[in-house]
């Protein structure tokens, strides 16, 4: 494929335009799961709140996000009066870039990926930590003291969290010897007990992946840490003067990022496209990519379920779980974990 | 010019403009934004280098970490536009003298010194990863430099604490988590009984 785009445009050009088509090859799919992630949320948690939800658009509702879109799309776009233009359109785009980009690093099995980089995870973060700007400066640009005040916990939040984030993946890379994704995955293949789901780095770094995922929910604003738009105390947060389209890439990007977390989650603690069964299990022993969709999505459903669930955290009690327990709990693991990689009771070897 | 020195071109080009807004814009949450349209760029320059440990780091870092809450207070700060303008043209001699002098340092710099020439000529790190090889570097054969840097910045953490610790005023309020947690519903809120108030025939109408 490659090769016949540069036999027709050239060397450059060619490599340009396979990676456009690779793009969208990646984002389409992840457009569609994030239309339908919006739906099964409406669905599930009718179902959790004992009514019916979103089911009247097509068959059993499958038809509702495009009604949602379509909805979005015709809304007037209004701006607030003294509202900084070019920061109120920037942010929505920030918040979304972010959330696509990472996606350039994130394989889908060994052979299936955008782009295989040696700094994957420390790539991850880096665009992760961007992320923040687009809710700040949404908060900051609508010319509002809600949205202010959202955009400002948002910030404190994510900052507080990302520190917690970065210790957990610190365990990973410590096991894996490697920022790159794909030789993460691999090495949660090997080890006495390869071949099933306790070879995975789950059980070794538990105290890790639990604050990852909880991390994760953090970081991306979701119940029971949306704080940022906390809509009994300021309204709708940080987006709160926003319509239309870029409230619509608010939301894209919102659960854009929580299906990356779930996918980071599993590539980096739950073995990514490993299958939980041993080899000789046939086609269900194999690798594949199905596995990976399977555990992000179980993982979505967890975000869902969680929301369903938890009442909101108090913005104190968010601090605190972040800085007093969180990171002190990596800190110590990640002593633990040098300790026993160099003992002789190291399974890493 | 092939596609590599056009994007050269084209980064080097918003990193200049972009720190030149940084001084020029009015705005000190759009100066803030511009630095980090800069940081960005640079980063970019660095990815090119090869030196991909480096480029992320700074945004990590610097985009990530410093400039949010840079940008954090900026917000924050009710920033009177005319004070800050008031004193350009006084303090514009002193300025210029000041920026020659560093443009000037910067330039010997770059110009004499023989370390610059040495780094032109350096071999691209290619067969390892960067940042396998700086991880080498830092602890094997600077690893008391990078120990004490660690303790340098370990100090500022304790210091910065110790500076906005106020414990012991009465004004600042703590919780008590401990107790906050071991609570239980008998402390939240007391069953009554009662019997059904029946409301008497005159008030009804």
């Amino acid at each position: 494929m490659i090769d016949l785009l540069q036999h027709y445009l050239g060397h450059d050009l060619g490599y340009a335009v396979w990676y456009l088509i690779k793009a969208v090859i990646v984002i389409v799919p992840l457009t569609l799961l994030v239309a339908y992630v919006t739906l099964a949320e409406r669905r599930i948690l009718g179902f959790m709140h004992a009514r019916i939800g979103a089911n009247r658009v097509g068959p059993k509702g499958l038809f509702q996000p495009f009604a949602d879109l379509l909805k979005f799309v015709f809304k007037e776009i209004i701006i607030p009066a003294k509202a900084s233009k070019a920061v109120f359109f920037l942010a929505p785009a920030v918040i979304l870039i972010c959330a696509l980009a990472t996606w350039a690093v994130v394989p889908f099995n060994p052979d299936w990926y955008f782009t295989d980089v040696n700094a994957g995870v420390l790539y991850v973060t880096a665009i992760g930590s961007l992320g923040v700007y687009g809710i700040i400066l949404a908060g900051w640009a609508g010319n509002s003291k809600y949205s202010f005040l959202g955009g400002i916990r948002a910030t404190a939040q994510m900052i507080s969290y990302e520190l917690a984030m970065g210790f957990a993946l610190l365990g990973v890379i410590m096991v894996s010897g490697s920022l790159n994704f794909i030789d993460i995955v691999n090495s949660q293949a090997s080890g006495r007990l390869a071949g099933s789901a306790l070879s995975w780095n789950w059980i070794p770094l538990f105290p890790m992946f639990l604050v990852y995922l909880i991390s994760g929910v953090a970081e991306t604003n979701r119940a029971p840490f949306d704080v940022c738009e906390g809509e009994s105390e300021i309204v709708a947060g940080f987006h709160v003067e926003y319509s239309g389209t870029p409230f619509a890439l608010f939301m894209l990007a919102e659960y854009a990022s929580m299906i990356l977390v779930s996918a980071l989650t599993t590539i980096m603690f739950l073995g990514g496209w490993l299958s939980p069964f041993p080899h000789s299990w046939g086609i269900l022993g194999h690798e594949s990519m199905a596995w990976l969709v399977i555990k992000v999505l179980i993982l979505l459903f967890g975000f869902i379920w969680y929301r369903a669930t938890f009442p909101r955290y108090r913005y104190d009690q968010i601090m605190r779980l972040g800085w007093k327990v969180f990171l002190p709990i990596t800190l110590v693991w990640i002593f633990v974990l040098g300790a026993w990689m160099v003992s002789p009771l190291s399974i890493w070897q | 010019m092939d596609v590599t020195s056009i994007l050269f071109y084209v980064f080097s080009a918003i990193l200049l403009l972009s720190g030149l807004r940084v001084i020029t814009a009015k705005n000190p949450v759009h100066a803030a934004l511009f630095l980090v349209l800069a940081f960005v760029n640079a980063a970019c320059l660095w990815m090119m280098l090869g030196a991909e440990f480096l480029s992320l780091t700074l945004i990590l870092v610097y985009v990530g970490a410093v400039m949010v809450l840079f940008l954090f207070v900026v917000m924050m700060l009710d920033v009177d536009l005319e004070a800050l303008r008031k004193g350009f043209w006084k303090n514009l001699p002193l300025a210029l003298v000041l920026g020659v002098v560093v443009l000037l340092e910067m330039l010997i710099v770059v110009l004499k010194n023989p370390m610059v020439a040495a780094v032109a000529n350096a071999d691209p790190v290619t067969k390892i990863s960067n940042s396998n090889k700086l991880g080498w570097v830092l602890y094997t054969q600077y690893s008391y430099p990078v120990e004490l840097a660690s303790m340098l910045l370990l100090l500022g953490l304790v210091v910065a604490v110790a500076l906005t610790l106020r414990k012991s005023e009465k004004a600042a309020k703590y919780q008590n988590i401990a107790k906050q947690v071991a609570t239980d519903s008998r402390s939240r809120f007391t069953m009554v009984k009662m019997d059904a108030e029946v409301e008497s025939k005159g008030e009804q109408q």
